[in-house]
């Protein structure tokens, strides 16, 4: 496989006239006697994007962002800056700025060590250029037409298409240098369906670390657009959504957004370094059912929610969260795990140069148990099935958090019945997770769409579960 | 700063210059620099210091009807060329779209009023850093049971912008915004509670006293302890002001040009029609001095204006930019890139005598998750607030739901309070609404 960091020196330091002469300078310039870590995070991205809307592809657009953040870190202060020019001038002007955060002082020189040794999860590929732009209007108008082609009750058909590739360098005070190149694809097809006057939609999408060759496998673009549709059909049948405390049956994959607001966010370092969790503190006490083990796993290769290192230069880890109901561990990035005095653990994200690096989730999913997923559905006499969500939130302090159903079925005596409309459910997470009674033995991830939201920066996750039974939760519908 | 007006000017010409010689029958470009200080102290001492510093520019060419966009953050002359480029390359694969190109010529704005929007704050970080202090003590030595933060952070920005097309049009002005924050935690038998305050400005002076913020984070933060759920029920529900704004943001949503020609609005064909009881009307004024979503012309260069978007309870206007005005055979009303400066009309009851009026019922103060749906008028968020019996607060409520139909909720909005002196980029006061499904327990 061809190096990631040597596409990335190549692309940030060669293209831009630099060398490792220059980033030992910089370096010097942002460390000082009080700094206990800092960091140069170099980055390049390209990312192209096409939208389809009656019936043609209507607008495309390409978009280049290139800069490079400047991290001084004393204690618990962290001084930052960044700029759009990789220069030298500009990035020891940055380094400037950024060390103020401490008193000046004298340094030691780092020797620049280029860590090849690190793993890749993904070829450092351009996906922008991995299929030929009449081939990504072909796939789009395809998608157009096995959507609108799979029922006459389709009124609207839109389908979105996105490739990009993040390129990116990381020199800490040590004088590590790891590089990392980054493919990420997205496909969405959403619907609008009428019958009687009556509209609703339907939304799927999918995306990988991959080239946009990804989509065209397995007819795996086709079957979004057939989704959609179908949930779109579910919905037009849907009626009010009960009101009140029932039992919850969650079906596999994308609901897996539940552990992601549950307990994800709480587990994250920074929250628990400074206590305003609900689950601070909590390490080796038992914060579930015994029958829940959840994990953050940044190694699944090619996920949307992968990285082969983290924002930090961290290799991505499988980090045990909850085994058996047990809290096991926090997710770190290396500013928090030496404040807490542990090792961090590959969690160390950012958007862009332009943000501090915090503590981020990557894959979060829940391994599988022993239950069929229809003796599961079988034991609830009255309650909820849930299969497909849109976002959640959480607020970690108090530990409440919501997700909202899009597709929903009522569960009468043991059988999945008729549709319900799109409701929010919502519960307190450190509660929720002891109600989990039953866990199927279907664990699924998600197509590759999520997306998540910190301190206003997003960044790509991934989350998963098997079919699971939440003994009661509250669900926000309208029928009493 | 680096850049002046002037500089962006120059860039704009330049890029629209280049698309004519590579063969763009029309053309439209933008150019952005912003430069500021983000300070955050938590629990008395500096956490992060951010210098920021963003710039980018964007360019549209149109081939006929075909359209192509590209964006970069490098302002080199080389990079002018290559974005254009970029752009080209792009409108050679998306289709002949009847629809597409700039806003007409006529309706670009003639003049540019100066809207008092640049009030730069010469501060440095120590001053920023005594400032963020006095806000966050305010909030810690509010009470007892404050025993944990969040921090509090100021910002301070400058930016400017320049936007010109091929018709001729080119303008750009200066902006400043400031904002202070806190986010605090409160404590009480092991049940902890967060909430926060802020304010935004254009100017410094218009911001709230560091030591009002700290307070009114902590009052909040404090008022929550010990929140109950309750029982499943259907009754009155007030969006307290702060959370007002969200439910004026599902009106927009329904009513942009996107939304309609998509036939994804509940609203759909709903010009003239009454959305609201007859006392209702909510305006949009881009041009108020020093207001947060001010501009004198649009993201497309046409002129904004003040107008009524519901009058009398009947909604007078849709939400437009040319693109969306051509699929539906309407014309632009200024809105390429959202509403600015809305505002809602009180009824003029206080929020005691909403509290008076609704007798019991829940005061909604806080609103999770999504769950507002714009094609069917569902709606369905995780809320807190307080619940209300006999006029008063009684109890703080957390881990409910509120649900029911836009429509249902636009109609049977009784009042709008006049407890709201902040002016925000939408400016309320809180709703009381007749009825809606409350779940719970």
């Amino acid at each position: 496989m061809i190096d990631s960091l040597d596409i990335a020196r190549a692309t940030l330091l060669d293209a831009s006239g630099l060398d490792e002469q220059a980033l030992v300078q910089v370096m010097d310039r942002l460390l000082s006697q009080q700094i206990d870590t800092a960091d140069i995070y170099l980055q390049y991205s390209r990312l192209e994007s096409w939208v389809l809307e009656d019936g043609i592809v209507r607008e495309g657009s390409h978009s280049i962002e290139q800069g490079a953040g400047l991290r001084a870190v004393a204690g618990d202060k962290t001084g930052f800056a960044y700029t759009e020019d990789i220069d030298l001038p500009q990035l020891l002007e940055a380094a400037g700025t950024a060390r103020a955060i401490a008193s000046a002082g004298q340094s030691s020189r780092q020797a620049i060590a280029s860590r090849h040794d690190l793993p890749q999860l993904y070829t450092p590929l351009n996906p922008v250029d991995s299929l030929d732009e009449a081939a990504k209007l072909a796939l789009m108008r395809e998608l157009d037409e096995a959507a609108r082609a799979a029922d006459p009750r389709v009124q609207q058909v839109i389908v979105s298409l996105v490739a990009a590739q993040d390129t990116v360098l990381v020199i800490d005070d040590q004088g590590r240098l790891a590089g990392d190149v980054r493919p990420l694809v997205r496909i969405n097809v959403s619907v609008i369906v009428e019958q009687d006057g009556r509209r609703e939609q339907g939304s799927a999408g999918g995306g990988a670390r991959r080239g946009l060759d990804y989509f065209l496998e397995d007819e795996r673009a086709l079957g979004h657009a057939r989704e959609a549709v179908r949930q779109a059909l579910v919905n037009l049948e849907a009626t009010e959504a009960p009101a009140g405390l029932l039992p919850v049956v969650l079906g596999p994959g994308w609901p897996g957004v539940l552990l992601h607001e549950a307990v994800g966010h709480g587990l994250e370092g920074d929250f628990n370094r400074k206590g305003t969790s609900a689950f601070s503190g909590r390490i080796g006490e038992q914060v579930a059912s015994p029958a829940c083990t959840v994990v953050d796993d940044g190694t699944l290769p090619e996920r949307r929610g992968s990285l082969s290192i983290d924002d930090e230069g961290t290799p991505a880890q499988r980090t045990v969260l909850i085994e058996n109901g047990i809290l096991k561990g926090y997710m770190q990035d290396r500013m928090n795990a030496r404040l807490m005095g542990v090792a961090p653990t590959g969690n160390g994200r950012r958007e862009s140069y332009a943000h501090l690096p915090i503590p981020r989730m990557t894959n979060t999913y829940m391994l599988p148990g022993e239950h069929d997923p229809q003796e599961i559905i079988a034991s609830v006499e009255h309650g909820l099935y849930a299969v497909n969500f849109g976002g959640g939130q959480v607020d970690i302090t108090s530990g409440k958090f919501v997700f909202s159903a899009s597709e929903a079925y009522l569960i009468e005596n043991g059988k999945v019945n008729r549709p319900v409309k799109g409701a929010t459910l919502i519960g307190s997470g450190p509660e929720v997770m002891t109600r989990i009674s039953l866990v199927g033995n279907d664990l699924q991830l998600d197509s590759g769409v999520g997306s998540c939201g910190k301190d206003g920066q997003s960044v790509p996750v991934g989350v998963g579960q098997p079919t699971l039974k939440i003994d009661e939760l509250t669900v926000g519908g309208t029928a009493a | 700063m680096s850049h002046d007006i002037a500089t962006l000017e120059n860039i704009v010409a330049q890029l629209l210059e280049e698309a004519r010689q590579q063969g763009a029958t029309q053309a439209e470009a933008g150019v952005q620099v912003r430069q500021g200080l983000d300070l955050t102290v938590r629990l008395g001492k500096t956490e992060t210091i951010e210098r920021t510093r963003d710039q980018g520019l964007g360019v549209t060419v149109y081939f006929g009807q075909r359209k192509g966009s590209a964006n970069t953050t490098d302002l080199r002359p080389e990079a002018i060329r290559e974005t254009v480029a970029a752009a080209c390359r792009i409108a050679r694969h998306t289709a002949e779209d009847p629809a597409a190109g700039l806003a007409d010529a006529a309706l670009m704005a003639r003049e540019i009023p100066d809207l008092d929007l640049d009030h730069p704050w010469e501060i440095d970080p120590a001053e920023v850093a005594a400032i963020a202090c006095r806000c966050e003590d305010a909030a810690r030595g509010h009470d007892p049971r404050i025993r944990n933060s969040e921090g509090a952070t100021l910002h301070t920005g400058r930016g400017l912008f320049v936007y010109g097309n091929s018709h001729g049009f080119l303008g750009g002005y200066p902006t400043t915004r400031h904002s202070l924050s806190c986010a605090i935690l409160a404590e009480q038998d092991g049940e902890m509670q967060r909430d926060y305050w802020f304010s935004s400005a254009r100017a410094a002076e218009d911001l709230q006293a560091p030591e009002t913020i700290g307070e009114i984070a902590a009052r909040r933060a404090v008022a929550r302890l010990g929140a109950r759920k309750i029982d499943t029920t259907e009754c009155p529900v007030i969006f307290h002001a702060e959370l007002a704004p969200s439910l004026l943001y599902a009106l927009f949503n329904a009513i942009r040009g996107p939304s309609l020609y998509r036939k994804a609005s509940f609203l759909l064909d709903s010009l003239g029609e009454a959305i609201f009881p007859d006392w209702v009307c909510i305006s949009e004024d881009p041009h108020r001095p020093r207001g947060l979503a001010s501009a004198p012309f649009d993201n497309e260069g046409v002129a904004t204006q003040a107008r009524d978007l519901v009058a009398g309870g009947v909604l007078q206007g849709y939400i437009l930019d040319s693109y969306s005005a051509r699929k539906l055979g309407m014309q632009s009303t200024g809105n390429a890139g959202g509403v600015r400066n809305t505002c809602i009309d009180s009824s003029g009851e206080t929020f005691e005598q909403l509290l008076a009026r609704m007798q019991c019922g829940l005061v909604v103060t806080e609103l999770m998750g999504q769950g507002s749906n714009t094609v069917t008028g569902d709606y369905s968020r995780g809320a807190a607030g307080f619940w209300v019996e006999n006029g008063q607060i009684a109890y703080p409520v957390a881990e409910v739901t509120v649900a029911g139909n836009l429509r249902q909720i636009f109609g049977g909005l009784l009042a709008v309070g006049c407890d709201n002196d902040i002016p925000g980029a939408v400016d309320t006061g809180s709703w009381l609404i007749d009825r809606m499904t409350v779940a719970g327990n």
